[in-house]
């Protein structure tokens, strides 16, 4: 046996972004095992770590922090490739679509708890759709909508404000080590 | 205890930029409009009064009016105030219809089936009466 010739360079951002995936898949599990009154209406607390990450370390890191997060949480929970798989990916391609523009928005009067609203109401949007076209083949599913939209206002408010103090105490302690 | 509260509260609320408020309060609205809106196939706008199963007359809710329908046993009369409908009298043996009231919901519908009179009440969208799957 000669060694591999092959060697995959691995920067500090990839471990980066490794760390804040593997975060985001613990949260994933952790709500996994919360029931909820109907499917679909769930806190979403792994985007916490996404909406940091858009912060810190800008949109394509929030990308691939989301995208490992989907395929690797569903394949934890054993949801890979089911319909409960295309739903969170399209809920997650969706909210990175809502947050590449909320970010640009102005930074004095938007915040993360903007960012999150958008990226919940988008993802819930993206979700009645998928399931509209797909399946459930029927206008019934948008009895649903005020319900979602009402959870993702309330969760996206509070996920927005998490990330916020998370920032916030971050950036003390950065201040206060320079 | 009370005021480290309030300072807890104050350092949450520190984090709100001006735009979360209004995107919050504009999310807040549209979501209270949204609740009629997807579960009542939208607000009642017109009632639609039918002889024979034909259109008599499409009748804004927003009037108050009285109209006469002549079917094959004489006059049914509609009642219309802002918001709501119903038959106000009919020549009808079992006067049903009659004594279903006021209709004020899209979809909701008055049958005088001896005179062949119809009340309809209808939204901006169409409404299902059923549903099968």
């Amino acid at each position: 046996m000669t060694a591999s010739p092959i060697e995959l360079p691995v920067t500090a951002a990839d471990r980066r972004i490794a760390r804040l995936a593997a975060a985001a898949v613990g949260l994933s599990l952790i709500e996994a095992a919360i029931p909820t009154p109907l499917p679909g209406v769930k806190p979403g607390l792994a985007n916490i770590v996404t909406l940091l990450v858009l912060a810190r370390y800008g949109w394509a890191a929030a990308a691939w922090v989301s995208g490992l997060r989907v395929v690797a949480g569903s394949i934890l929970l054993g949801q890979f490739l089911a319909p409960g798989f295309f739903l969170a990916l399209t809920g997650a391609v969706l909210s990175l679509a809502a947050l590449a523009l909320a970010r640009h928005l102005p930074g004095r009067w938007f915040g993360p708890v903007s960012w999150s609203i958008l990226a919940a109401l988008a993802h819930i949007g993206g979700q009645l759709l998928l399931a509209r076209a797909w399946l459930i083949p029927h206008d019934g599913v948008f009895l649903l909508a005020p319900l979602f939209a009402a959870a993702a206002l309330v969760f996206g408010s509070i996920n927005g404000l998490i990330a916020a103090r998370l920032l916030q105490e971050h950036e003390e302690t950065e201040s206060a080590h320079a | 205890m009370a005021a480290e509260l309030g300072r807890g509260a104050r350092a949450w609320l520190a984090l709100i930029r001006p735009g979360d408020w209004l995107l919050a309060g504009l999310g807040t609205v549209a979501v209270g409009f949204a609740f009629p809106h997807f579960w009542q196939g939208g607000l009642a706008d017109r009632a639609i009064v039918r002889q024979d199963g034909r259109i008599f007359a499409q009748i804004d809710l927003k009037s108050r009016r009285r109209i006469e329908v002549a079917g094959p046993l004489g006059t049914t009369v509609i009642a219309v105030e802002p918001g709501r409908a119903r038959v106000f009298s009919d020549p009808g043996p079992r006067q049903y219809c009659v004594r279903q009231g006021w209709l004020s919901r899209p979809g909701e519908i008055a049958i005088c089936a001896p005179n062949r009179v119809s009340l309809q009440i209808a939204g901006r969208s169409r409404t299902y009466d059923s549903l099968a799957y």
